[in-house]
């Protein structure tokens, strides 16, 4: 049975990573693998002049169906300091506005030689089916409420960072878990890396089906914190609110926000992250977002070094995810 | 470098059919003394002066000509590893990801840098080392050091202290051991 | 229909079907089959002699090895004209039919315009007889422009032919407006269906594939059955409230196929369909994100699958119908919840209901061929010319095919002006290889002859 958010791919894809279950045929091993290499990238970034001249002459496109400069620019950052070209296909300008198919325009930028596309795009799978038509390497920067991977691997690398490791930590995610595709990478790369999972929402914000996720359910947030290592929150949509799924924004936070008296509930080691952009005051409290152990600032830094591990992986190692990684 | 070659040189990751052993680790010990008191010849003692190993097989001897240089001169040289596989001129090509992180003990400025490896064979790997320490600072100089040098260049490199010179033909495989090294061929 | 036959006189030659097993709503037997001239049946027997019978220069087709049986009869066709005939024409529609083995398609009204007009169904029924490759029968609108505010004039078009109506794409969603349809449609002169595609669109809004296990792991919204059955439940009380027949369209799931057994059970007059894709493909197929396996209703679970199949098995669905749904590459190359609804399936149904049914031991041959002919001419309103038994002066709508000869679906092959097949690549088994039209072969030889 393949993990939540693992798509039809129960072996991995060599070539592009578009779900967490391309990192190879033992995902852990996949999510290891990088963050080892994103190590050495940490220390790339740390360096004075922070780039390296590894992917001179390679392309990288981002293909950007929906807005996220923040994604976009930790890519392009990524992309640069491994000093690739990058090019952006702004969709507001082009003419997929005037109608052309997605496949003409992954067909039309696939003939200027790229090397990788990243793709983000508002419908789940679009990355899996830009992959059929394309030569390219194709890396998912978020897919409708599919997919997230880059984020799983830098919320990983960040966890490693910040408590050692993911192995056995009690990870509890919050909130709107139904629509997020951060929350379906998150829930297959801290399983596969033996982390105990326990999402925490109204069950109007769960999947309607979780069979085959091995994770734990509660709607009772503070139960849940007193156990919890690291606490994962989701952002909370406001235009949920006109779909009858959480009477207000008012009652969310109360039932669910991680309120400064709830964040007292938490073992002092323990980590706050969020995926960002936060809505301070409904999923988080301004203050808590500061505390000790909120990570949310090591989140976003670790996501360039962990974007440049990922390009690095596909484009230039030479080598497949999972495959034979000669060490 | 000879961990490193043996598993990306065709055929990768074979096994010895035949070896020879050209150094006992007496012989590498020895060797190791000569090219430590070279270093500080050539460098009119040890100011200023950084070992850098290259990943991996580099790093085990730096190590001991630090503390080689550390009996003679009674001086703690700074000792750093570089992994030079972001600055490999056939990167895609072959699958190489980095051994470790890079290490490099403080700014490189005004600083003379001796490059540690185990073989020196073709020199793009020390062509890669040059250009990645070139990220690091501007160095005074840069020596390079090896254990053994096997022949067969490809880019005009030369090394300042070596080992050993070893003859040999293009397709045998030079292994460097904390116990000796090996010559030999190699069938995947 | 009489003048597809008349024409058809005047270029028929006639026929002799020599060594195919004959099975046809009478049974099964080992004969010979000659057709005359003027379309009809002349002969049934054992080594007909062709100059005895007054058949001149009689064409011989041989049939060794192959069944002989009345031409397939499709009750949920998407022609897609007028209006999307980038995607499909009535005449590439029908050759796809004849092609399939049919002999008769049902076109459904979501055109552009609907067909909810005497003027409509006259365009779509002389498209089909130009065409001439198969017969092109017309479904009515319930309501105007299947918008479900106002009844379509059923009248007119009922005095056209149009015996089976529908808004199929959606489900007439107000109950007092589907009381009335079928209260008005029991008055007109004719008997007529009333058929629902079953959709409570309240609850299946903005999803794009089954909601479950699938779903929720692809993060694509979902359709929960629930909403197919609560539609089903509704127009099974409507049937007891007025008395008028109902017929439910592409039944897909267990709870549906349930509901229709219980009131078959209590004598109540409703009829169910199933496609083959809801007996051969399951929600997992989604997994690839292709829009090819996008269809509405959607694919469901392999315990929905089971229950379709016991469903035809028993009886309760009567008919296999295709919801032969062609769509223009382009459309189909977009995100998947972009993407329209619909995939091909008249080439393909009689090789899946053989594959997936007859052989796993599902069904009979003559089962599959009940649910494929003469039942859906029945509840198609068409039972006086399709579907009708092997016999002398029947109209020879035949279709002969090999039950066993194996091939694999390739949808560059496909004589649909649209490739939106869900099979391609599939082996699968049952191959047409004549079909004939009131004595014409439309196929010869697994070849369309227009």
């Amino acid at each position: 049975m393949s993990r939540p958010g693992s798509g039809a791919r129960r072996h991995g894809d060599p070539r592009n990573l578009i779900s967490i279950g391309d990192l190879g045929p033992d995902v852990a091993d996949g999510i290891e693998e990088v963050m080892r290499l994103t190590d050495s990238f940490v220390e790339v970034s740390e360096r004075a002049i922070p780039k390296v001249p590894t992917l001179r002459g390679r392309t990288v496109v981002s293909l950007f169906f929906e807005d996220s400069t923040r994604t976009r620019l930790s890519f392009e950052t990524a992309a640069k300091r491994l000093s690739a070209d990058t090019m952006t296909f702004s969709v507001g300008t082009s003419s997929v506005k005037k109608g052309e198919s997605l496949r003409d325009t992954v067909e039309t930028i696939e003939a200027m030689g790229v090397d990788a596309i990243v793709v983000r795009h508002a419908s789940s799978g679009v990355p899996r089916q830009v992959a059929q038509w394309a030569e390219a390497s194709v890396i998912n920067a978020g897919d409708g409420w599919h997919e997230h991977p880059t984020q799983a691997l830098l919320d990983c690398y960040t966890i490693r960072q910040r408590a050692g490791g993911v192995a056995g930590k009690r990870i509890a995610i919050v909130g709107d878990v139904k629509h997020s595709r951060v929350a379906r990478s998150d829930v297959g790369a801290f399983t596969a890396l033996g982390a105990e999972v326990t999402l925490v929402a109204p069950p109007t914000l769960l999947p309607p089906s979780l069979d085959g996720w091995p994770v734990k359910v509660s709607h009772d947030l503070d139960s849940v914190l007193a156990s919890t290592d690291v606490c994962y929150l989701l952002r909370m949509q406001r235009e949920r609110m006109s779909e009858a799924l959480v009477p207000s924004l008012r009652e969310y936070t109360a039932l669910y926000g991680l309120t400064a008296r709830r964040a007292d509930l938490l073992p002092e080691h323990a980590l706050i992250m969020h995926p960002g952009p936060m809505n301070r005051g409904v999923e988080i409290a301004a203050e808590v977002a500061e505390r000790q152990g909120a990570v949310i600032v090591d989140q976003v830094r670790n996501g360039v070094a962990v974007r440049m591990a990922v390009l690095f992986l596909l484009l230039g190692s030479g080598t497949e995810w999972g495959g034979e990684s000669d060490r | 470098m000879a961990e490193r070659e043996r598993r990306l040189t065709p055929p990768y990751g074979g096994v010895f059919v035949a070896r020879t052993r050209v150094m006992s680790a007496d012989d590498m010990q020895r060797a190791t003394w000569r090219m430590a008191h070279e270093i500080i010849e050539r460098n009119h003692g040890l100011d200023g002066v950084v070992l850098i190993g290259l990943q991996t097989g580099g790093v085990p001897l730096a190590a001991r000509l630090a503390e080689a240089l550390r009996q003679i001169e009674g001086i703690e040289v700074p000792v750093g590893c570089l992994d030079v596989a972001f600055y490999r001129d056939d990167i895609g090509l072959r699958p190489v990801l980095p051994e470790a992180v890079t290490d490099i003990p403080g700014d490189l400025d005004g600083h003379t840098v001796v490059l540690v490896d185990d073989v020196l064979f073709t020199g793009r790997t020390i062509r890669a080392a040059l250009d990645a320490l070139t990220d690091y600072g501007r160095a005074r100089a840069v020596q390079l050091a090896v254990m053994v040098d096997r022949g067969h260049r490809e880019l005009p490199i030369r090394p300042d202290f070596v080992g050993k010179n070893l003859p040999t033909r293009r397709d045998e495989v030079v292994d460097v051991a904390a116990d000796g090294v090996d010559l030999g061929e190699m069938v995947k | 229909m009489t003048d597809t036959q008349t024409r058809k006189a005047d270029v028929a030659q006639a026929l002799v079907i020599r060594g195919g097993r004959v099975i046809d709503r009478t049974g099964e037997r080992h004969v010979d089959v000659a057709v005359a001239e003027d379309g009809t049946i002349a002969a049934v027997g054992t080594d007909l002699d062709p100059a005895s019978l007054g058949l001149h220069g009689a064409t011989v087709l041989d049939a060794t090895g192959c069944v002989v049986a009345p031409g397939l009869v499709d009750i949920h066709t998407h022609l897609r004209e007028p209006g999307r005939e980038e995607a499909e024409t009535v005449e590439t529609g029908s050759r796809a039919a004849a092609l399939g083995g049919y002999t008769a398609v049902l076109a459904m009204p979501n055109t552009e315009p609907a067909i909810d007009s005497a003027a409509v169904v006259r365009q779509v029924l002389d498209a089909g007889r130009d065409a001439g490759l198969c017969d092109v029968r017309a479904s009515g609108a319930i309501t105007v422009g299947r918008r479900g505010e106002a009844l379509a004039p059923m009248g007119e078009m009922a005095a056209l032919g149009v015996r089976l109506f529908t808004d199929d794409g959606c489900g007439v969603q107000d109950d007092r407006l589907m009381r009335r349809a079928l209260e008005y449609a029991s008055g007109l002169p004719g008997p007529v269906t009333l058929a629902q595609h079953c959709e409570v669109e309240a609850l299946s809004e903005g999803g794009h594939m089954h909601e479950g296990e699938w779903s929720s792991r692809l993060g694509i919204p979902g359709i929960p059955p629930e909403a197919e059955e609560l539609m089903v439940f509704r127009d099974i009380a409507l049937a007891r409230l007025t008395g008028a027949k109902v017929h439910f369209q592409h039944l897909s799931t267990a709870g549906a196929v349930e509901l229709v057994r219980q009131a078959k059970a209590r004598g109540l007059p409703v009829t169910a369909e199933a496609t083959p894709h809801h007996f051969t493909l399951t929600h997992a197929e989604v997994a690839s994100y292709d829009p090819v396996f996008k269809v509405n209703p959607p694919l469901r679970t392999a315990d929905d699958v089971a229950a379709v199949k016991a469903g035809l098995a028993d009886g309760t669905i009567d008919a296999i119908a295709t919801d032969h749904a062609p769509h223009a590459q382009e459309l189909k190359e977009a995100p998947f919840d972009h993407a329209p609804c619909g995939m091909l399936g008249l080439e393909t149904a009689l090789a899946l209901a053989v594959t997936e049914l007859v052989e796993p031991g599902v069904l009979s041959l003559a089962d599959v061929l009940a649910a494929m002919s003469w039942r859906p001419a029945e509840i198609g309103g068409m039972a006086d010319t399709q579907g009708r038994p092997i016999a002398e002066g029947e109209p020879a709508n035949i279709v002969v095919f090999d039950p066993t000869e194996e091939w694999t679906v390739d949808p560059t092959q496909l004589a649909s002006r649209s490739r939106n097949t869900p099979y391609a690549g599939r082996t699968v088994r049952g191959k047409v290889r004549h079909t004939l039209l009131c004595g014409e072969p439309t196929v010869l030889d697994g070849k369309a002859q227009r």
